[in-house]
């Protein structure tokens, strides 16, 4: 087989599983009716991906704000604009920390437990069996699992940036003797509900999509072996987290409207 | 009697997300409610801003009472238009006169407003006619220099 035709393959492999993801994605957001049972499972997934996840994200959030805090005040100190240390750490978790940690540990904590858990329902045939009563296993499965993890991961971010602020203010006031006043008087002034909160939001908002998206699909697309789920997880993890680079960087450069 | 404690928990957590936006407006980026309330809009025409910038402050005696919405050039005569957001209790009069300055050696840049004499107020939509731009430092040193060299 000649070289061009083996990346035509490619081309036409990736175009397909593209094209195979998005038609899953318009497909599985519909809770479907009645709504009552319908909320349950999506409650129950939200205690799934979210508040299990909680534990991770608080920690880590309180570990990078209180490095973020270290970290600046050793640059900021040779300027002798430490006061500015409140700003710098809440900026860099609004804009930036919080949105992609958040995600990429989402992806790490609850996406790969998505993938292996519908990918063993499709191992043993449990899909399958759904459609065979009539349940289709997309409103049932799939789409209380999307919308948990659309829901859960600006929740958590917002955590995550909230601990992390106080983890800044730990270090910088208690250890690094920055007035508290200043830290936050500085934070204050200079951190914009519309420009860094909210941007910050819709960052989270995207991130939730699409780590879930990939993370649901890579388990209904895995193949049905036990090779095939632990291949499908690592996938999960590994796109996941590139699309969330990725994807931050194209929100940031338009947000900061350097284009 | 375990979905009823599963239901808290997540309860809880989006009780929690929106406690803690709330606490992230609030307290780190300073949201004011009564700051965005009524302002009214006043324009000022400067040379030089050098570095000013939008959400800038507008404070007079050290005390903020608005804040700069916009910046444009103004292409026929070169000179940069602010828009400026004053709180509406805040009655300015005519002659106020508006200058852009820094605040301490590296801080950000700000409006200052210094009070005039006149009765009558500025009403929104004025324009404030007595304006200082900013101190540019590289334009003092080369004064300095060109006043030293003669």
């Amino acid at each position: 087989m000649s070289v061009l035709q083996k990346w035509g393959k490619l081309g036409l492999r990736a175009l397909s599983i593209l094209g195979r993801a998005a038609l899953f994605l318009s497909a599985s957001w519909r809770l479907g009716g009645p709504w009552r049972p319908a909320l349950g499972r999506l409650i129950h997934q939200i205690y799934q991906q979210g508040v299990l996840s909680l534990a991770i994200i608080l920690v880590a959030g309180f570990f990078v704000g209180m490095v973020l805090a270290l970290q600046g005040y050793n640059i900021l100190v040779s300027y002798g604009s430490e006061e500015a240390l409140g700003q710098m750490v809440a900026l860099s978790l609004l804009r930036e920390f919080g949105p992609v940690v958040t995600a990429l540990l989402f992806a790490g904590r609850a996406g790969s437990a998505l993938t292996a858990e519908i990918g063993l329902m499709k191992t043993t045939d449990q899909l399958s069996a759904m459609e065979m009563m009539g349940v289709d296993p997309m409103v049932r499965i799939m789409a209380p699992r999307m919308w948990a993890g659309f829901v859960c991961v600006p929740i958590l971010s917002l955590m995550f940036s909230a601990v992390g602020v106080y983890g800044g203010a730990l270090v910088a006031v208690d250890m690094l003797g920055i007035y508290e006043g200043s830290y936050w008087a500085n934070m204050q002034a200079s951190v914009d509900i519309y420009d860094d909160l909210l941007k910050g939001l819709v960052k989270c908002f995207v991130f939730g999509l699409v780590v879930t998206w990939i993370a649901v699909y890579q388990g209904w697309d895995a193949e049905p072996t036990s090779e095939g789920i632990s291949r499908a997880t690592t996938y999960t993890v590994v796109f996941a987290s590139l699309a969330v680079l990725g994807i931050d960087f194209v929100l940031t450069a338009v947000m900061l409207g350097g284009f | 009697m375990q979905n009823k404690s599963l239901e808290m928990s997540v309860g809880a957590f989006l009780v929690a997300g929106i406690l803690t936006l709330v606490l992230l407006a609030f307290k780190v980026s300073g949201l004011n409610y009564k700051a965005n309330a009524d302002t009214y809009t006043l324009y000022a025409r400067f040379e030089n801003l050098a570095g000013l910038t939008e959400r800038a402050k507008v404070s007079m005696s050290g005390v903020t009472i608005g804040r700069v919405v916009d910046i444009q050039l103004d292409t026929e005569d070169y000179v940069a238009v602010v828009t400026l957001a004053i709180q509406k209790n805040v009655p300015l009069s005519l002659d106020t006169s508006a200058s852009v300055l820094t605040s301490g050696l590296l801080g950000e840049k700000y409006i200052g407003l210094s009070v005039g004499a006149e009765e009558e107020l500025l009403r929104n939509g004025d324009n404030i006619d007595d304006t200082q731009s900013a101190i540019v430092l590289e334009e003092l040193i080369g004064q300095f220099l060109f006043s030293r060299s003669e």
